[in-house]
């Protein structure tokens, strides 16, 4: 399957072809061949799915772990060395499929929706990028290599968000994205350090069972590296950058910011799945309740935004959330023995990128079409936009868990196994998912019902999108509508063995009633023209409203510790140190030094007379010296 | 017949006397004469020697000989120069020269 | 010691050469100090004679004095310009220059006198102009023929060099 490798060098080559050719391709050109070479590399990942799951299980049941090429590239000396290669086990191959998908979805999507824009070759150029760098990551033979292709998809999502760099909150999104992941990755990387330096190894799953220093240090590095991966995924309290991601272009949020970038996270424990479930369970519970908190929190903001992208973002932190805590909530590898999660939680990521994608590439059209984010500008688009209405609302229904979208399978084990690890968890979570379920109904009926801004649409009449736009939007949606019914279990589980999806009657039907109530609550309040409902209870509760339409001002405390502790407690200091010490002391050798300099350069007259007479003199004591002697 | 030591006095003389014009005079041509008393003073020197102390041999005679071709060689294109000097600044004071320091 | 005819031949040229140098670094007019450099050269000729190399002195009142004294007239009435004369020195480089020559001077000619050289032995006889002939010209040790060549193509670029350089642009 050496074929593997071109699925990481072709997008590779379309980056360097469009980055280089630049404006000088015509920008459908330039689209056009960014288009194939993605749809190309998804036929690859299919075909590679194909053929991987094809092949068939092992005698021990499961699904073996292929490497179709590697090369040791940097040798540290014992058994230590970082490889670059290409791996395929089930997850890998899944993510594949997700990536490549959405990421094709998202170039078509995007001739539509930057058409006419200035840099559009750019755009795809970093598209091809991005997509290179992400598929790398889940390719990963050694944690090393994805710590390396983690950080471009770093840098290609900075260029993503800052996309528009003439805007002034696009720079600086791009720039909070980037140092915060950054930040985070700090941990990720002192936890691939110690993890290589005590247990001798990169790779994801050491040779010999640890001990000693090993055994006990891996919770460390393991916690560590749950930070990096909290930093991609957005979780509390690393979730700021997110919502000021959405400054970039809608289709980037929909490939990067909603399904495939900030999965990596959750890709990344999945990742180190065994190592947590063998030595560090505690670590894995605590990353739950962070996954938990987070869920929460970013479903109680997301009940309040206006901005319909910022509304899909926390949405997405919530989402990631739940997958976060299916895998924290595991306490075994089988899943037959509270080892479900892992696989719900591949699940969930596999489902979700699918219909949050369609979210925001609905969402794309929508704005393609009003020309604002803001939900006043809204409001009975469902006349205008018949084919973004039905998809958009077969994906609220599917992240709001009903029957038989797929949201409801994935979001089902994910609560069946959350209720397998302790009640107080199941509970909590499925009222999460009933706050999910009202405010994408929110959302929905802000959208497309409700009260018409005739004076904004008289104005300038909302339109149905373009083809290759709406194309997208159906492919996903038929999509969402039979995901549910892949037999998720028979290719990813949690110790490779084959499990049969069995849906528990108890926890579906609980959480199809939350969902049910989510939305009828919703729509109570939504639907209709006045909003005296909502309305009432925001100026009831107007603290905990505005608190919540603040997001529980989590940014203006960062800016407080960054600005007014840090900065001006400890760096200003520093700098004040650097500057007035450091370089004065450096101006002063140079100010000596260009002093003497001139004082010596008077000798160098020019005149040959005076020369010659320091030349007499010079003889003259040396024959007096050599008389002497 | 003349000491030898006679004949070095006075080329010796002659030296420092060059020497003593070329470190003060300050007109180029001056200074250019003060060479030449140098130069001849070590031509005197070589005839010297070769006559007294080596009478058998050539070799400070062709010195001499060949350091007179040269010397008129070196004045031929000192004097090229100085009016090269002269046609750029005017005059042939040594003490305009110091265009090219540093 | 006697006095001899030689004795008193030579000190009247060393009278000359030295009164006509010091003249010659000393006088304000230029002009005046090529005169004296002119007269110094043939002084210089006076003693290649007396030595009874009368080739070599035939060749410096040729060569110097005919050639050379004749250039700097020239040039020195091509370059004569107010500043000709000779400006008035400062003090202090006066009296630098004069110590640091005479010191030289003394020391030059303690060495001098107080090295034991050679006995020398002084041979009467003019030396033949075949003989120096044949020396220039010859390959063999104690042949001249190659610095006389090197220093014919000397002159050649000493006159390409001069043209070049003294030239108008």
């Amino acid at each position: 399957m050496e074929y593997t490798t071109l699925i990481l060098l072709l997008p590779f080559l379309g980056f360097i072809l469009l980055g280089l050719l630049g404006t000088r391709l015509r920008p459908g050109v330039a689209g056009a061949i960014g288009t194939i070479v993605t749809g190309v590399v998804a036929i690859l990942c299919y075909w590679t799915a194909f053929e991987y799951f094809g092949a068939g299980r092992d005698a021990s049941g499961v699904y073996p772990v292929m490497i179709p090429w590697n090369t040791v590239w940097l040798p540290f000396g014992g058994s230590l060395h970082i490889d670059l290669g290409i791996m395929l086990d089930p997850i890998s191959v899944m993510m594949l499929i997700v990536i490549s998908t959405v990421s094709l979805m998202v170039h078509i999507y995007s001739f539509g929706y930057m058409k006419g824009e200035r840099g559009f070759q750019r755009y795809y150029s970093f598209l091809s990028l991005f997509t290179m760098s992400m598929l790398g990551l889940v390719l990963a033979t050694n944690i090393f290599q994805m710590y390396i292709f983690w950080e471009l998809v770093g840098v290609s999502s900075y260029l993503l968000i800052g996309f528009y760099y003439t805007r002034k909150e696009a720079v600086a999104a791009s720039k909070k994205a980037f140092i915060v992941t950054r930040f985070a990755d700090l941990g990720f990387l002192i936890g691939i350090l110690i993890y290589g330096f005590y247990t001798g190894s990169f790779s994801f799953t050491p040779d010999a069972p640890l001990m000693g220093t090993a055994k006990m240090l891996l919770p460390v590095a393991l916690g560590l590296m749950f930070i990096g991966g909290a930093g991609k995924s957005a979780m509390f309290p690393l979730h700021i950058w997110l919502p000021d991601a959405m400054e970039g272009p809608t289709p980037v949020s929909a490939l990067i910011h909603a399904a495939t970038m900030v999965v990596a996270g959750v890709y990344l424990v999945a990742r180190m799945f065994p190592l947590f479930i063998g030595y560090a369970p505690e670590v894995l519970h605590i990353t739950a309740y962070v996954g938990a908190f987070t869920a929460l929190y970013a479903a109680v903001v997301a009940c309040v935004q206006s901005d319909i992208k910022r509304v899909l973002a926390f949405s997405t932190i919530s989402q990631i959330g739940f997958m976060i805590v299916a895998l924290g909530v595991c306490t075994s590898s089988d899943p037959h023995e509270g080892g479900l999660g892992y696989m719900a939680s591949m699940f969930h990521l596999f489902t979700h990128a699918m219909f949050k994608a369609l979210l925001f590439l609905g969402a794309g059209c929508i704005i393609h079409a009003v020309h604002s984010n803001e939900m006043s500008a809204m409001g009975g688009l469902r006349k205008y936009m018949p084919v973004t209405h039905i998809t958009f609302l077969v994906a609220c229904l599917s992240i709001a868990g009903i029957w038989p979208l797929s949201g409801f399978f994935s979001k089902d084990e994910i609560l069946a196994a959350c209720f397998n690890f302790s009640p107080w968890m199941g509970w909590v979570m499925t009222a999460i998912a009933g706050l999910t379920a009202f405010y994408m109904f929110r959302l929905y009926y802000c959208i497309f019902w409700g009260k018409e801004n005739t004076e904004l649409h008289t104005e300038h009449r909302p339109h149905e999108a373009p083809l290759s736009m709406t194309l997208p939007l159906v492919f996903l949606a038929a999509v969402t509508l039979v995901a549910g019914w892949i037999p998720f279990g028979e290719f990813v589980s949690s110790n490779g063995q084959a499990y049969h999806i069995h849906i528990d009657w108890t926890v579906a039907g609980t959480s199809l009633c939350v969902a049910a109530l989510g939305i009828a609550i919703a729509t109570w309040m939504y639907l209709r023209e006045d909003r005296t409902v909502a309305d009432g209870l925001a100026d009831r509760f107007s603290g905990l409203h505005k608190a919540a339409y603040h997001r529980f001002y989590i940014d203006e405390i960062y800016q407080f510790i960054t600005h007014k502790i840090i900065f001006a407690c400890i760096s200003t200091p520093i700098a004040w140190f650097d500057r007035h010490i450091v370089d004065g002391f450096m101006n002063l050798l140079a100010i000596v030094t260009n002093k003497v300099s001139w004082a010596i350069r008077q000798m160098q007259s020019g005149y040959i007379q005076r020369y010659s007479i320091w030349f007499l003199g010079g003889a003259l004591g040396l024959a007096i010296i050599l008389l002497l002697v | 017949m003349v000491q030898m030591e006679y004949y070095l006095i006075v080329s010796t003389v002659m030296m420092f006397v060059g020497i003593y014009g070329f470190l003060t005079r300050r007109n180029l041509l001056a200074m250019l004469i003060s060479v030449e008393l140098i130069l001849n003073s070590v031509d005197i020197n070589f005839v010297v020697f070769n006559r007294f102390l080596f009478p058998g041999q050539l070799e400070g005679f062709f010195f001499s000989l060949f350091a007179i071709g040269i010397s008129a060689a070196e004045t031929a294109v000192a004097i090229a120069i100085i009016i090269n000097i002269y046609r750029n600044m005017k005059n042939i004071q040594v003490r305009n020269l110091d265009k090219m320091k540093w | 010691m006697n006095i001899t005819l030689d004795l008193i031949v030579f000190a009247v040229l060393a009278l000359f050469i030295v009164v006509s140098s010091i003249l010659a670094v000393t006088t304000k007019r230029i002009l005046r100090a090529a005169t004296y450099l002119l007269f110094v050269l043939f002084g210089t000729a006076g003693i290649y004679f007396q030595l009874n190399y009368s080739f070599l002195g035939a060749v410096q009142l040729l060569i110097y004095a005919g050639g050379i004294t004749v250039l700097y007239v020239f040039s020195i009435l091509l370059t004569s310009s107010e500043g000709d004369q000779a400006e008035k020195l400062k003090k202090g480089k006066f009296i630098a220059g004069l110590a640091a020559t005479l010191a030289a001077l003394g020391i030059c000619l303690f060495v001098m006198l107080k090295h034991k050289f050679l006995s020398p032995v002084f041979e009467h006889g003019e030396l033949p102009v075949r003989e120096i002939g044949h020396a220039l010209m010859s390959a063999e040790k104690y042949g001249y023929v190659l610095p006389f060549e090197v220093i014919s193509v000397l002159l050649l670029a000493c006159i390409i060099g001069g043209i070049m350089i003294a030239r108008k642009r």
